[in-house]
């Protein structure tokens, strides 16, 4: 191994030098713009097209918009959607979800299901921290879906007047 | 001293009396309330990232997120000094006996978050190879949506971690933003 004693200026031996460069970074930090997000008072906002967890929604008119066709079950990667589906009585929609669970411990927040339901019915809404003590406590039934979702204005309506 | 604080009348009162004016003077506590006031302000995480959800963490640590606040600043990657595993990523069966001996190579009393959908339920790896949730290996106490979770979300499981240490329970009812 080679070693190399490089001469160094007499100031330098005492590393005080070097100390109040350091310190000097600290003190332009100190006087620069917070970075830190404090979280649990502020919080992040999503950007349109955010993907965070998927939720049911129902229209202007309070009808929920799912048929249960079971498309977002058979794309969802992980599996993580389970459907029921029941027969509506008295009205003109033939299907509608009896038990809809999103098992959110599997979902993958990939946005599959939205993209590929054909009701408009499942959207990857902006809430996106959720944990809990228990896996029982992350599957999310329907109407915790619906909470979440809410209500989307629906410019077509096309299951109203059939 | 009972006396220098409220005068020379309390001296000659009664029992009832005297034991007002102490809880007056001095603030009184349960030990065990103590206890777990320091623990859960200085936990300790010991990261065990197998994966991606381990990126998530790193940005936990950072300045942006800052775990600091809570006290947690100290990722020590060595089992023995940590109170509180964060599993973070996928499990592989081939994994799990490294990670059942790093947990029992951690001090008592200690915790685990199951970070992401992998290591909460085996999240899309529903194959022979992955462990279908940590908590098939060791004892989990919160598990955290996401794939990864956002930062806030792995914050937000360490605030349920304090809330157990503090009540001995988790509180059940989930934070919805509007």
């Amino acid at each position: 191994m080679i070693v190399v004693n490089r001469e160094q200026p007499f100031w330098h031996r005492f590393y005080l030098t070097s100390i109040l460069g350091g310190m000097w970074i600290t003190m332009r930090h100190l006087l620069r713009r917070r970075f830190t997000l404090r979280y649990p008072e502020t919080r992040f906002k999503p950007p349109a097209g955010y993907r965070g967890i998927p939720a049911l929604v129902k229209d202007q008119n309070g009808r929920e918009k799912c048929v249960a066709c079971y498309l977002c079950q058979f794309v969802c990667p992980p599996r993580a959607i389970t459907i029921r589906a029941g027969e509506m009585p008295g009205n003109s929609v033939e299907k509608y979800p009896e038990e809809f669970e999103i098992n959110m411990l599997r979902c993958i927040y990939c946005g599959y299901c939205e993209e590929v339901c054909p009701e408009q019915a499942i959207f990857l809404v902006n809430d996106y921290e959720f944990a809990g003590g228990s896996r029982q406590e992350l599957v999310f039934g329907k109407e915790k879906l619906y909470q979440l979702g809410g209500v989307r204005p629906d410019p077509i309506l096309k299951w109203a007047n059939k | 001293m009972l006396t220098g604080i409220r005068g020379a009348k309390s001296a000659t009162g009664t029992a009832a009396e005297a034991e007002s004016l102490l809880e007056q003077a001095l603030l009184t506590t349960r030990l065990d309330a103590v206890v777990a006031w320091a623990r859960k302000n200085s936990l300790w995480p010991m990261p065990l990232g197998t994966a991606c959800c381990a990126i998530e963490m790193m940005a936990v640590a950072g300045p942006r997120y800052d775990i600091a606040r809570f006290g947690s600043e100290r990722l020590s990657f060595s089992p023995r000094q940590a109170d509180m595993m964060i599993v973070a990523g996928t499990v592989t069966k081939k994994m799990a006996p490294a990670l059942r001996m790093i947990y029992d190579q951690m001090p008592d009393p200690k915790w685990v978050i199951a970070m992401g959908a992998c290591a909460s339920s085996g999240g899309m790896f529903h194959t022979y190879s992955t462990v279908q949730g940590v908590d098939q290996i060791v004892p989990v106490d919160v598990y955290v949506s996401g794939c990864p979770p956002r930062p806030e979300a792995l914050l937000y499981g360490l605030m349920l971690v304090q809330e157990k240490i503090r009540t001995g329970k988790v509180k059940s009812p989930q934070t919805v933003e509007g």
